[in-house]
């Protein structure tokens, strides 16, 4: 049972107070240019994810809290929380340079 | 046998738990016996002779008691009465009371004589994957004859006849400090931690503090180590800052330090029961820092026939005698690789035991525990091992032990003696209790000293210490203790330990001719797992330790293989030629032991169970009828039976009612959700598949919302209040998903839009008012809005004096209103419709009616017709999806190869050639009829109804290339028969809709 703190509201609470949503930075192609999607980049923003040994970030609601959306960076590997940040915040800087596999290619103009 | 020669003379500290005045009463299979206050099930039925206790589990071989402890793998029994019966219980771990009633599991007839040892005979054909390799053909005999009889056979214990009485409960807590075991080393932490200032919990499975302390010899402050115990388990209990659980296990922890454990409130107290007292609770706690002091369990020694009753560990020895005065046979011989063996044999001496001999591994060693035991006149054997058992007919009693001369790595004993004895003592080594440390992800190292692994490294905050942590002395257990516990340097107390010599490790005693093979070396005893299973896994190929074990079974036993586990690792080894390091371990899971099902529920059952959402009729109804489904968290009326009337009268009498005057639904438990601000309208273009920035003021439309998969989600009629602000209505049981949904949606895509999200479905009390009176009902009850407003729009105003908002629309197919009132309300204006409805002779309908009337209009249900993997276009609701809309949730999936391509199953109607005969949900079409399956499913019914206004079946079904079969006839194949229908259009009724827009 994970222990999470809700960056919005401060809130302190178990796992079950919270509720997770999957991976996150995943860029949304139609809403940016919904004429030109091409069907390997609609099945990759569908479908594939990435599942590293280690940093990951990841999309959770604090549901019994404020109700906000956040963003939160966890070790897999120990559960360890290495940052929470705002829904439409990107991850503190040192984090985007360890990340991995899709999120390193989606950090890397992001990085400054 | 009679018990009374095992019970020993209660002097000199022989049976300090028990005492000799308070006689209790109990019954073992029905047997009336008699124990002494302090004592376990275990000592008590050993006290009255009672050796045997259950039989194992594949074999059916006689078994008794190897320990004291929760490792116990042999006397497992069932403890109380019918509903109040408990299967599986460790004897050794229940305290007796008065009135207790004990039953033995896995034997038939009876314990003393079992059909089942049968197996035994035939052991050496019954090796491990038997079952598997055996019981395969043919398939079909598996569910049907196979499996009912080798469960019947193999089981465990039954489960309570009926519900459970007893009150179970739960806790939430936090803490800084969590000790996990009050043995010397946990009960140091303990103090240190709490004089420190921290908040503590210290927690023991037994229902005293000390672990072994009290059986074993040395001194701490010059005095026993159990006063010591005594004394600072006083203080825990009276200090502020400290909460002491006996008879509670720490059974898991998981991740952030967060476990659970396992409080045994009143098992041994009926009393405590009776007066109110919870069975069982479960902690959940949180703690900032764990302790590990669980300490360790005894090996034991693997030979031939080491399961024999009368065969324990050398601390269980010990315990008997010193704890209870139960001497656990005449004369016994003792096993040892190390000087613990010698600890035993003089305490059976002092108690007046026979010890015939010490067979020790080891080449001849001095210690003062050996010295001590030669002195007192006991005859000790170096590099000698028990090489096989000598029982009596059936293997109940040890009648000799057979010694043969032990080298390492020498094969086939060759030349054995003969010992006569009663009993075995096995002293095997010590193996740290280290499941604690690995459930949530810690590291173990080898320790070649105690041929063991023991904790190492680990992510979260956790310290293992004392024997757990493998210090097998005082002294280190205690500094480890302290250490552990304290924010500033403690003074350490004064210890005083014996040295001991040299221990060894021995992890299988050669014995003579075929038995050398290990078929009777018994490794896992619960689950009867030999040292020749183990060796058969390795030359089948199972190499990895868990592929070993599963199809071994090896330690997946109630036990969790805690007396066994090292033991199989070492077997493994020797077999395959790794070291024991590399075999590794199995993973530890939790629990650590049992958790009752009664405080993993707590107090969520009953009433308790499941909330149940009350529409403000909910009391209307529960008067009005028995027939309830569950929607959802609700429980909606299915129909409302008249006396004598079956189901499907009702049924049938509120569909002929709606369709020939009117009826009423309560229909509040539609989803309602409020869209509101600048971008509303934009906010539903994008959640829709159709379009709704283009509705008017005042008007409703129809919506289909997609996921982002293009697959329909849920569906619902949608008004717009404002030009800013919009109800949407969701199906019953998705309101609060699809508010979740918007809130996700609104904040982590569209974050740029003005406009909020607010459910309100309890907040409106709605009711559907049905069929060609239903105009005349809302004019008798008087009104200020124009009844004669369009289909699908809706106005808001007064009728029969309430607040309401009236929406145009039709789930029936009728002419047809929906009136919302502020909740408060509901139930009176259900009353004032009902009363002015009584003229044109209003009907209430419960959910079926309505699903037949949709059905028979072709309207979908979002789970019936669709199951997650079904478009607009699938369900013939191209029209729905808007072509103008650069983007909307799924769109762009929905062009997708898989989705786009031809052969998708569409929806269609259907007409049973027999009309009266009706189709089951979710029947298969078939390509083609065959004698026997498998057939190939062309599709399935999504809905099948008996049509009342028909008179004849109907159904829908989504079947492949659907709308290009029209009027084809096509086969669903039933368990017993086929059924034939033709494929039709799905609106059977008023296909025009006349009927609504009247």
């Amino acid at each position: 049972m994970l222990l999470i703190k809700c960056p919005v509201c401060g809130v302190e609470g178990e796992e079950c107070d919270f509720h997770y949503g999957g991976q996150a930075h995943i860029a949304r192609p139609a809403s940016t240019d919904p004429e030109n999607i091409s069907n390997e980049q609609q099945r990759d923003y569908l479908f594939m994810r990435h599942n590293p040994k280690g940093l990951h970030f990841e999309r959770w609601r604090c549901d019994r809290g404020c109700g906000k959306w956040f963003h939160a960076a966890r070790d897999t590997t120990t559960h360890e929380f290495k940052a929470y940040y705002g829904i439409t915040e990107l991850p503190p800087k040192q984090l985007m340079q360890q990340a991995t596999g899709s999120w390193a290619e989606y950090f890397a103009d992001k990085i400054k | 046998m009679s018990g009374k020669p095992y019970r020993l003379p209660l002097q000199n500290g022989i049976g300090r738990r028990v005492d000799q005045t308070k006689p209790v009463s109990f019954s073992f299979d029905g047997k009336q016996m008699q124990g002494l206050a302090g004592d376990t099930l275990a000592s008590a039925l050993l006290a009255n002779g009672q050796r045997i206790m259950a039989r194992s589990f594949k074999y059916h071989r006689p078994r008794s008691l190897i320990s004291l402890g929760s490792e116990e793998p042999n006397a497992i029994v069932g403890i109380g009465e019918g509903a109040a019966h408990e299967p599986n219980i460790r004897a050794g771990q229940v305290e007796l009371f008065e009135g207790l009633v004990a039953k033995s599991q896995n034997r038939w007839p009876s314990l003393d004589f079992d059909i089942g040892i049968l197996n035994d005979m035939f052991s050496r054909f019954m090796p491990s994957g038997f079952y598997y390799k055996t019981f395969m053909w043919p398939a079909s005999f598996w569910y049907k004859v196979y499996e009912p009889v080798i469960r019947y056979a193999a089981g465990l214990g039954v489960a309570p006849d009926n519900r459970d009485q007893d009150i179970y409960e739960q806790i939430h807590v936090d803490c800084d400090v969590l000790v996990a075991g009050a043995g010397v080393a946990g009960i140091a932490a303990a103090e240190a931690a709490a004089i420190s200032g921290q908040r503590v919990i210290i927690c023991d499975e037994n229902p005293y503090f000390g672990g072994q302390a009290d059986i074993s010899t040395g001194m701490i402050e010059d005095k026993p180590q159990i006063d010591w115990v005594r004394e600072k388990t006083a203080f825990l209990a009276d200090h502020e800052n400290v909460q002491v659980l006996n008879r509670t296990t720490v059974t898991g922890a998981y991740a952030h330090n967060y476990l659970l454990a396992l409080q045994q409130v009143s098992d041994h107290d009926p009393e405590m029961i009776a007066n109110g007292a919870p069975r069982h609770r479960l902690w959940k706690i949180r703690a900032a820092k764990v302790i590990m002091a669980t300490g360790a369990i005894e090996r034991s020694l693997t030979f031939a026939n080491n399961d024999r009753p009368g065969i324990m560990l050398s601390g269980a020895a010990r315990g008997l005698v010193e704890r209870y005065g139960v001497a656990p046979g005449l004369t016994g011989s003792i096993f040892t690789t190390n000087d613990d063996g010698y600890r035993t044999a003089l305490s059976l001496k002092q108690a007046g035991v026979g010890v015939a001999r010490i067979i020790d591994c080891r080449q001849q060693t001095e210690s003062e525990a050996v010295n001590a035991a030669i002195a007192a006149g006991i005859e000790v054997q170096f590099e000698a091992a028990i090489s096989n058992v000598e029982t009596s007919r059936g293997g109940k009693s040890i009648e000799a032990v057979k010694v043969a001369p032990y080298q390492k790595n020498r094969g086939r004993v060759t030349d054995e003696t003969r010992i006569a004895c009663d009993f075995v003592a096995v002293a095997g080594g010590f193996n740290p209790v280290v499941n604690l440390w690995c459930h949530n992800g810690g590291k173990l190292k080898f320790d070649s000293g105690l041929s063991s692994f023991v904790p190492d490294s680990h992510h979260d905050n956790i310290v293992a210490v004392g024997s757990a942590n493998g210090a097998m002395d005082l002294a280190t257990c205690i500094d480890q203790g302290y250490a552990a516990g304290e924010t500033s340097k403690f003074k350490r107390p004064k210890t005083s330990t014996v040295k001991e010599a040299k221990a060894e490790s021995l992890w299988f005693s050669p014995a003579s001719g075929s038995d050398n093979e290990g078929i009777h070396h018994f490794i896992d005893f619960q689950h009867d797992v030999k040292a020749s299973d183990l060796e058969l896994a390795q030359r089948e190929g199972y190499e990895s330790v868990e592929h070993t074990k599963r199809y071994t079974t090896l330690g997946m036993a109630t036990d969790q293989g805690k007396n066994s586990n090292i033991n199989a690792m070492a077997v493994i080894a020797l077999a395959t030629g790794k070291k024991l390091e590399q075999v590794g371990t199995t993973t530890f899971r939790p629990p650590y032991t049992p958790i009752s099902f009664g405080a993993i529920a707590g107090t969520s059952a009953g009433k308790l169970f499941h909330p149940v959402r009350e529409t403000s009729v909910y009391g209307w109804h529960l008067k009005n009828t028995n027939v309830f489904e569950p929607v959802g968290d609700w429980r909606r009326p299915y129909c409302y039976p008249k006396p004598g009337e079956s189901k499907q009268d009702a049924i049938n009498r509120e569909i002929l009612n709606v369709r020939e005057n009117v009826g009423i639904l309560d229909a509040s438990t539609l989803g309602k959700i409020e869209i509101k601000g600048p971008d509303a309208a934009k906010l539903l273009d994008l959640v829709y598949s159709n379009m709704f920035s283009t509705l008017k003021v005042g008007h409703c439309r129809y919506g289909l919302m997609l996921n982002e998969l293009g697959f329909i989600s849920d569906d619902g009629v949608t008004a717009r209040l404002a030009e800013d602000h919009f109800l949407i209505h969701t199906t019953s049981g998705a309101s609060d998903r699809i508010a979740a949904w918007l809130e996700e949606w609104l904040q982590t895509e569209w974050f740029d839009l003005d406009v909020f999200v607010t459910p309100v479905t309890e907040q409106w009390a709605q009711f559907a008012i049905a069929g060609p009176n239903a105009r005349k009902v809302l004019e008798h009850m008087g009104t200020d809005i124009d009844l004669s407003l369009p289909f699908m729009t809706m106005a808001s105003g007064n009728i029969g004096g309430f607040p309401v908002r009236l929406f145009r629309i039709s789930f029936s197919g009728e002419l047809s209103y929906e009136l919302a009132t502020p909740a408060g309300y509901g139930q009176s204006l259900w009353d004032a419709i009902m009363t002015a409805g009584s003229k044109f002779d209003i009907g209430v309908y419960g959910t079926e009616a309505l699903h037949v009337l949709r059905a028979e209009k072709g309207f979908i249900v979002v789970g019936d017709e669709t199951d997650g993997t079904v478009t607009p276009h699938d369900v013939g609701m191209s029209w729905a999806v808007s072509r103008k809309k650069p983007d909307f949730i799924g769109k762009r999936s929905l062009q997708q190869p898989f989705l786009a391509a031809e052969g998708r199953k569409q929806l269609v109607g259907l007409y049973t050639i027999d009309p009266d005969e009706v189709l089951p949900d979710g029947a298969h079409a078939v390509r083609e009829v065959k004698q026997s399956p498998p057939m190939q499913t062309i599709g399935h019914v999504t809905s099948s109804y008996w049509s009342p206004t028909l008179k004849r079946s109907i159904a829908m079904a989504l079947i492949e290339n659907g709308r290009a079969r029209m009027g084809e006839t096509i086969s669903f194949q039933l368990e017993d028969r086929t059924v034939k229908a033709e494929i039709v259009d799905p609106v059977f009724y008023d296909k025009q809709g006349d009927r609504q827009n009247v």
